[in-house]
């Protein structure tokens, strides 16, 4: 029996969706099955709607600092309801964009639960019925879901994952957030934003621990500034949940274990990834605690069964799984006699990070620290807001802008920002170093006045002492 | 206005050549298609015919010179009524007629007409990143040289860093100077007579060491019983003597290692860096002496021509090797080489892959051997042939099969005439 699809992509994050649109513009007949939402966790739980929740909190925020702009503000107060109703209405918008984005590419959806069933065929279970389907090649999609502490599991009452974080049927009034990576740091400051009395605790030396040292000190500061409490070098050792509350008892940097109450937790101790029960283990799937093992162009160890995104080695991020996507679809092509695509190898060093706490982060490549690591003999250079006119007239001259070189050959290795907008600025680093750029031609770069952007050429320029406006 | 001629560029990669002979004097009259001179290039010496009519004005750069650049002038000719003493402005630049003297043709190139005669050509921009641009200055890497692996052929950092300095294209078939003899190689005193190196000599140099230095080879020999090759072989020569063709052995060998490649495709390829070319056509490239050295005319096509028009064709090119005029496209290419020293009384021999090939097949003398059929010791006429294959390329197990299919093929060389 002929195959009904070229290719079949099981999960319809921003891997899994992207990839079938790639697929399908590149002539591929295709398929998508997805289980719960088009559009996964990235739109329907995760990286949109908390932007949405992010800028209700960051409105809340200027409204009352209404005044530091000669403005009057009275009586202001929060719908938490509210809040999360638009929300859920952004991330349904979205929802029904992929819809009709599959629509538009003539992509079959199958919803339902699907399971590798050997080479080239995936049985979907469905509401109703089970169907099998069979294709050339099958791409794997399914991402991620949080981790759950052992001791602690979320039960979504008082402890909590992203997920129940996203929904809240109540304001907590204190909050305990484990972990401080990107998930962790964006609750926390939102829920620390719209009132919330928040704690962080965070196991390694220093929160957002992935991103530069500068970074994280500034964080800390300016997260302690706004009330925050931030506990890193500490472990949560017990958590015993209540009707009314939650008690923990936390061991410090210093050995001592202190005992707090708190409203709710929130638990961001990272992910792990969908890999169970999808049928791996009897196609022979390598796979290494559940991270599928892959080439550069998505292929695993088995011809015809490819995998991206969350259930790849990271960075686990949903533009990293997009682009992966594309690779994999254009590979697919190639494969199937398509001699007019030309797939290019994932380079992970050119994958940008943003999170959105308040202040925002914001970087791509090496940290001064890993660029050190690696042998290099680095030229680092920073910028401060302070120094930039958009950031005073906007009332945000809080943060930084970070840039490190190799200083034999100009080499951009990294880029390290914080402050208001800099996830809207990374890009222009990122093009720089998918383009390998050097510091000449940054330097020699017209960067438009009055922008926050000024401050990017300024850092090139300050990592070779010649910054203008510092 | 009198007309420059130019060194011309005999073949689509020439660069520079060896002024060989001038065949024409100042003062003489051509006319188009007179013989002019001959050019040497690294493969073979080629005949330089005039076009326009006309008298010889000045010869700028004299007989013996070495590495005169595409484009430089090498003499003026004045056409009729022109007055043929006014010299144009090149001949102005002095230029010492010491033979062969290095400073002359240098001073010829940097002439400011003979700079203008050589408009760089569009295609010569290198495509790199700034980065690779830099590091490439920095390493003393010629960019021309390196094949970029970015987006349309963008040279980027990593193919930069994966080049070796001063490296050039392993393709590259002129132009490229010869690996650096070892500076001051002793003679220990004894006595000797210098003789300067032809282009020929040099391109043999340097295209066998970077085959020796960066193909991994393997050898793989079997012996090959010859008695019924050479029936056939009588034969045919019987049967087609009144054609005049006389068959060689070596041609049927050329036929017999085409139709093996076919059978055996894995070893009809060549290692290009990131990817293997598969050759869906055998052309085989033999290995001929020639006074000035070794060439390797090529059979286009082996597998499917006749073995008399293989003979031939065969008898047509290796005249022209002898006589330094094939053509470059009659020797550059082929899918895999042939080369029999048999003729020699040499038993087996492992030869060097002519790269970018991945194969060479060595073939020895065929000998009466004592030789053992069917349990009983008899005697036959055996060779012994010896496969060199590019390891990169070729796994041993699929040299091993075209081997045999060599071996089937001439012990049942019927399939050679089918």
């Amino acid at each position: 029996m002929a195959d009904q699809y070229d290719v079949i992509v099981l999960g319809s994050g921003p891997g899994g969706y992207v990839a079938a649109i790639r697929c399908a513009q590149l002539g591929l007949k295709t398929a998508i099955v997805e289980r719960e939402n088009l559009g996964g966790i990235c739109l329907n739980w995760g990286c949109i709607p908390t932007k949405a929740l992010l800028r209700s909190a960051e409105i809340f925020h200027y409204m009352n600092h209404a005044k530091d702009y000669g403005l009057a503000a009275e009586k202001i107060s929060a719908d938490l309801n509210a809040v999360v109703a638009r929300s859920r209405g952004v991330a349904k918008q979205l929802n029904q964009g992929v819809t009709h984005l599959m629509k538009k590419n003539k992509i079959t959806v199958h919803m339902g639960t699907g399971t590798l069933k050997g080479a080239g065929k995936l049985e979907v279970k469905g509401e109703k019925s089970t169907e099998t389907l069979s294709a050339r090649h099958i791409i794997v999609a399914t991402g991620a879901r949080a981790r759950d502490l052992p001791f602690a599991p979320a039960d979504g009452n008082r402890i909590w994952t992203y997920r129940h974080a996203m929904t809240p049927k109540e304001m907590p009034s204190k909050l305990l957030v484990i972990g401080s990576g990107a998930i962790g740091i964006e609750f926390a400051s939102f829920y620390n934003d719209m009132g919330a009395d928040v704690t962080v605790v965070e196991m390694m030396d220093r929160i957002v621990p992935v991103e530069d040292a500068d970074v994280s000190a500034f964080l800390e500061k300016a997260l302690t500034k706004q009330g925050m409490k931030i506990m890193t070098g500490a472990g949560v050792e017990s958590i015993d949940a209540g009707a009314k509350g939650v008690k923990a008892k936390i061991k410090g940097k210093d050995g001592k274990v202190v005992e707090g109450e708190y409203s709710h937790v929130i638990v961001a101790v990272g992910i792990v990834p969908n890999t169970e029960n999808i049928g791996l283990e009897a196609l022979g799937i390598k796979a290494e605690r559940g991270i599928i093992a892959i080439d550069d162009f998505g292929r695993t160890n088995v011809p015809g069964v490819w995998a991206i995104g969350d259930v790849t080695p990271g960075p686990w991020l949903a533009h990293k799984a997009s682009h992966e996507g594309v690779i994999a679809a254009e590979s697919i092509a190639k494969e199937l006699g398509n001699k007019d695509v030309h797939p290019h190898a994932m380079d992970r060093r050119n994958i940008p990070g943003c999170t959105y706490c308040h202040p925002q982060i914001a970087s791509v490549g090496l940290t001064e620290a890993k660029a050190k690591e690696a042998g290099y003999e680095v030229k680092a250079g920073t910028f401060p807001f302070i120094g930039n006119g958009k950031a005073i007239a906007l009332g945000e001259a809080e943060g930084f802008v970070k840039t490190v070189f190799d200083a034999k050959t100009g080499e951009l290795l990294g880029a390290h920002m914080i402050g208001a907008e800099v996830t809207e600025l990374i890009q222009g680093y990122v093009v720089g170093k998918t383009l390998e750029t050097t510091e000449a031609e940054l330097m020699a770069t017209v960067f438009p006045h009055p922008t926050l952007s000024e401050m990017m050429h300024e850092s090139v320029l300050a990592a070779y002492g010649r910054a203008l406006h510092i | 206005m009198p007309i420059e001629i130019k060194m011309p560029a005999l073949s689509p990669t020439m660069e520079e050549g060896t002024l060989a002979k001038w065949l024409v004097k100042e003062g003489d009259t051509v006319s188009s298609g007179d013989i002019m001179a001959e050019i040497e290039t690294d493969k073979a010496t080629m005949e330089f015919e005039a076009v326009d009519e006309g008298t010889i004005v000045s010869i700028s750069v004299p007989e013996g010179t070495e590495g005169v650049k595409v484009g430089t002038v090498i003499a003026v000719l004045a056409m009729e009524g022109e007055d043929s003493s006014a010299k144009p402005a090149a001949k102005q630049v002095e230029v010492k007629a010491a033979p062969a003297a290095p400073a002359a043709v240098q001073a010829a190139a940097a002439a400011p007409v003979a700079v203008s005669a050589v408009p760089a050509k569009q295609g010569d921009r290198v495509i790199a990143s700034p980065l690779a641009k830099r590091i490439a200055e920095q390493k003393g890497v010629d960019l021309k040289a390196v094949k970029g692996s970015g987006p349309n052929g963008r040279i980027v950092k990593a193919d930069v860093e994966a080049a070796q300095p001063g490296a050039a294209p392993l393709t590259a078939s002129t132009g490229a100077a010869p690996q650096a003899a070892p500076a001051a190689v002793s003679d220990f005193g004894i006595p000797y007579e210098a003789e300067k190196l032809n282009n020929v000599r040099k391109t043999i140099a340097r295209r066998l060491t970077e085959a020796k230095q960066t193909i991994p080879h393997i050898y793989l020999t079997v012996d090959v019983r010859l008695d019924a090759l050479l029936k056939l072989r009588g034969d045919l020569n019987k049967a087609l003597e009144p054609d005049g063709v006389k068959l060689s052995v070596n041609d049927l060998l050329i036929k017999a290692l085409a139709k093996a490649l076919i059978r055996v495709p894995k070893c009809n390829v060549s290692f290009a860096g990131d990817e293997l070319r598969k050759f869906s056509r055998a052309d085989i490239s033999v290995a001929v002496a020639a006074p000035s050295g070794l060439i390797t005319p090529i059979i286009v096509d082996a597998a499917t021509k006749g073995v008399a028009q293989i003979s031939s064709e065969m008898k047509a090119l290796a005249d022209k090797a002898r006589d330094g005029k094939l053509m470059p496209h009659e020797y550059q290419g082929g899918t895999a080489s042939l080369s029999n020293l048999g003729m020699f009384g040499i038993k087996q021999f492992d030869a060097v892959i002519n790269p970018p090939q991945a194969m060479i097949m060595a073939v020895g003398a065929g000998e009466q051997r004592p030789y053992v059929v069917d349990g009983e010791l008899t005697v036959a006429s055996v060779m012994s042939a010896t496969g060199s294959f590019d390891h990169r390329a070729i796994d041993g197990a699929d040299g091993a099969q075209l081997m045999q299919a060599f071996k089937d093929l001439i012990e049942n060389p019927l399939g050679l005439v089918a």
